[in-house]
């Protein structure tokens, strides 16, 4: 009894947590988009409302919650609606494992990145979920590219992530970490790393790999018929999506929470937001690749590298 | 107006159009797609329809001249000069040398401010929104001279039938020069970022090819036919305006495809610059109007065809006059709807991001259509 109230209490905490980083980041992470795209592209624009445009996304969220609700005449109601939460929830879940620190983890459980993975997954059938509903051509294509690029990226990101896994021996995050105590993962696996940023890019639907929203081709995509506050959590999903593929590679690839002086979950959230940097200079570098390329880079690409990268891991592990 | 129906029941109409990001205007093209692929297309033009070549009938010349900078807002200032020297032919009026030279100097100018504006709006139609603000940034320094010499900053009414109201003095001189160096400066971050990217590259070699013989079966003109081979440039094979004193090269394409086409433009920016520069060193002293230019301007009858080269192509006009202070008739030969009217065969079999490189690759302004 007793320790069904602890294992309660510690479920409330952790839920109030979560969301409330959920809430800050995505606060955060419109504030740093607009920051660094403004960087890049030389224009004053973010430093008008508040210090350096701190309270622009506040204002937008505020415009947002305003904004009414349109539900077109024609969609697929129950599924239309259901789609940003079903979008939305399995990101939560994935916080679970997140190791933020060796004290700061919700459950340490020993298949961590599994379910990081198999959850991750679930986005894609709230795309295709939300592009069918909404009846629309423009969605529906969005829907369609989703599906094909989801399967094709996964792959090649699983079976990268398999040959740290092989090193590691273990599913368990903080075995991941501790594995790396000497050398990180992104020295002695530097192939992997390029090509677990390049899968985790196109996972999050971020430019280059934006093909399901692609803005000049097929308007806005998976997400036209949204607006209001269902088209933010779409957005809210997708910015949580960037820090837990982040995170993943910083426990995969750079040591997790490790470095000097600072306090653990410090450095990780230093090497998170630098991966997501990392991900927002793509999209404002990069033009968008067209659907089949992208699917050949995928398969005739990143696979057989992701392959042979494994291969490469495993023997040199029976050797050593 | 629509296509078939019921053809192939797997087929089925995306409508691209009138209002999408891509079009950049309001075309509308609607396209009979099997899954990704584009089986047919239709483009829909009409939507901005202002009977442009109706009011000129209802207009004295002069009340029509600002007309023309609102059939093509981009490339406003070839318009105007098309309409003057219609005009200045049919009333046999000369402008003084240094006109001419202000002339070329300005469109020039113009036709660069529109080449970077396609440009920055074609890396957005391919989903690269920095070059975009890059170009826009350089296009602001040629709205800032233009501006400070004809008051406007997009839609320009500049010339006059006989000359130009406002002469050129040492600061837009100095501006100019100063301009010439930046741009030529960017060049390689142009490259950089574009040109050289492994992205750009496999989104626009080998795309869209248009064969010499579709462009000139279609009446293709401007950067679009030049990128397909065939240096045909007005400014050369129909010299006007001071164009003859100047030395420049015409950049042609060799496979005709969407990289071609963008190549084309870059290097035509560099020739303008050439151009301006040597304006610049040439212009002669003297009055910028001719002299005794009626207020109320009568020609006698008769008909004329004057044909300019703009940053899309060929632009003619053609008066008719029957001796009265209105024209006749007047009909515009614009560029883009020649070049708009390939468009079908060339997304044929593509896929829809295939048909929003090229329909951009092809640097439409929808006004001029619709005119």
């Amino acid at each position: 009894m007793q320790f069904l109230v602890a294992e309660g209490a510690r479920l409330v905490v952790s839920l109030i947590g979560v969301i409330g980083l959920v809430s800050v980041n995505a606060l955060f992470l419109i504030w740093m988009e607009r920051k660094v795209s403004a960087h890049i592209q030389l224009r004053p624009g973010p430093m008008e409302v508040g210090f350096h445009g701190a309270l622009q996304t506040i204002a937008d969220a505020l415009k947002l919650i305003g904004k009414e609700l349109i539900t077109p005449e024609d969609v697929d109601k129950i599924i239309y609606l259901l789609a940003p939460i079903v979008m939305f929830l399995p990101v939560l879940v994935s916080f679970l494992v997140i190791p933020f620190s060796p004290a700061l983890v919700i459950r340490d459980i020993n298949v961590g990145l599994l379910l990081i993975f198999a959850f991750g997954a679930l986005s894609v059938l709230a795309i295709l979920m939300a592009g069918w509903s909404s009846n629309n051509k423009y969605a529906l294509l969005g829907a369609i590219r989703s599906v094909a690029q989801n399967v094709a990226y996964e792959i090649p990101l699983l079976i990268t992530a398999m040959s740290i896994i092989l090193m590691a021996g273990s599913f368990r995050l903080s075995d991941i970490v501790a594995q790396q105590s000497v050398l990180w993962n992104i020295f002695l696996q530097p192939l992997a790393f390029i090509l677990y940023i390049t899968c985790a890019t196109a996972e999050t639907n971020r430019a280059p790999f934006d093909i399901p929203e692609a803005e000049s081709e097929l308007v806005a995509g998976f997400h036209t018929e949204y607006s209001g506050m269902r088209f933010a959590i779409f957005f809210l999903a997708e910015y949580t999506n960037m820090f837990i593929v982040s995170a993943v590679a910083t426990v995969l690839f750079l040591g997790g929470w490790r470095g000097p002086v600072l306090p653990p979950v410090v450095w990780f959230l230093i090497k998170v937001y630098l991966m997501i940097f990392i991900i927002m200079w793509f999209r404002w570098t990069f033009p968008r690749l067209r659907f089949d390329q992208l699917i050949t880079f995928s398969w005739k690409v990143l696979i057989p590298l992701a392959f042979v990268n494994l291969l490469v891991t495993a023997l040199v592990i029976k050797i050593l | 107006m629509m296509l078939e129906k019921g053809v192939e029941e797997k087929t089925f109409y995306l409508n691209l159009g009138p209002q999408h990001p891509s079009t950049h205007g309001v075309l509308r093209i609607v396209l009979e797609m099997d899954g990704e692929f584009i089986i047919n297309s239709d483009p829909v033009i009409g939507y901005g329809h202002r009977a442009h070549e109706k009011m000129a009938e209802l207009r004295t010349y002069q009340q029509y001249l600002p007309n023309m900078g609102r059939v093509d807002y981009l490339h406003a200032l070839a318009y105007n000069q098309c309409y003057c020297m219609a005009v200045e032919k049919l009333a046999g009026i000369t402008p003084p040398e240094r006109a001419e030279f202000i002339r070329v100097i300005t469109s020039e100018l113009n036709r660069l401010s529109s080449h970077l504006l396609w440009f920055g709006a074609y890396l957005m139609d391919l989903g690269a929104f920095t070059p975009f603000l890059y170009c826009f940034d350089d296009r602001e320094q040629i709205l800032d001279l233009l501006d400070r010499l004809t008051g406007s900053r997009l839609t320009y009414c500049f010339y006059r039938f006989g000359g130009v109201p406002v002469d050129i003095d040492d600061e837009f001189t100095a501006g100019c020069r100063a301009f010439i160096q930046r741009l030529r400066s960017r060049w390689d971050d142009y490259d950089d970022l574009v040109t050289k990217n492994v992205i750009f590259i496999h989104r626009t070699r080998d795309v869209g090819i248009l064969t010499p013989e579709l462009a000139l079966k279609y009446g293709v003109t401007g950067p679009n036919l030049r990128g397909s081979g065939i240096a045909y440039d007005i400014r050369r094979s129909e010299p006007f305006s001071a164009y003859p004193l100047f030395d420049f090269e015409i950049p042609t394409g060799e496979r005709g495809d969407i990289m071609d086409r963008y190549l084309v433009r870059l290097r035509e920016m560099e020739q303008s610059l050439r151009i301006i520069e040597q304006a610049l060193d040439k212009i002669p002293n003297g009055p910028i109007m001719a002299e005794k230019v009626p207020k109320r301007l009568k020609p006698a009858e008769g008909e004329v065809y004057t044909a300019v080269e703009t940053a899309r192509g060929e632009f003619g006009c053609y008066i008719v006059s029957k001796g009265d202070v209105k024209p006749y008739r007047i009909k515009l030969r614009v560029p883009c709807f020649s070049n708009l009217s390939i468009l079908p065969e060339l997304i044929k079999n593509t896929m829809v991001a295939d048909a929003v490189a090229i329909l951009g690759s092809i640097d439409l302004v929808i006004p001029e259509i619709d005119r």
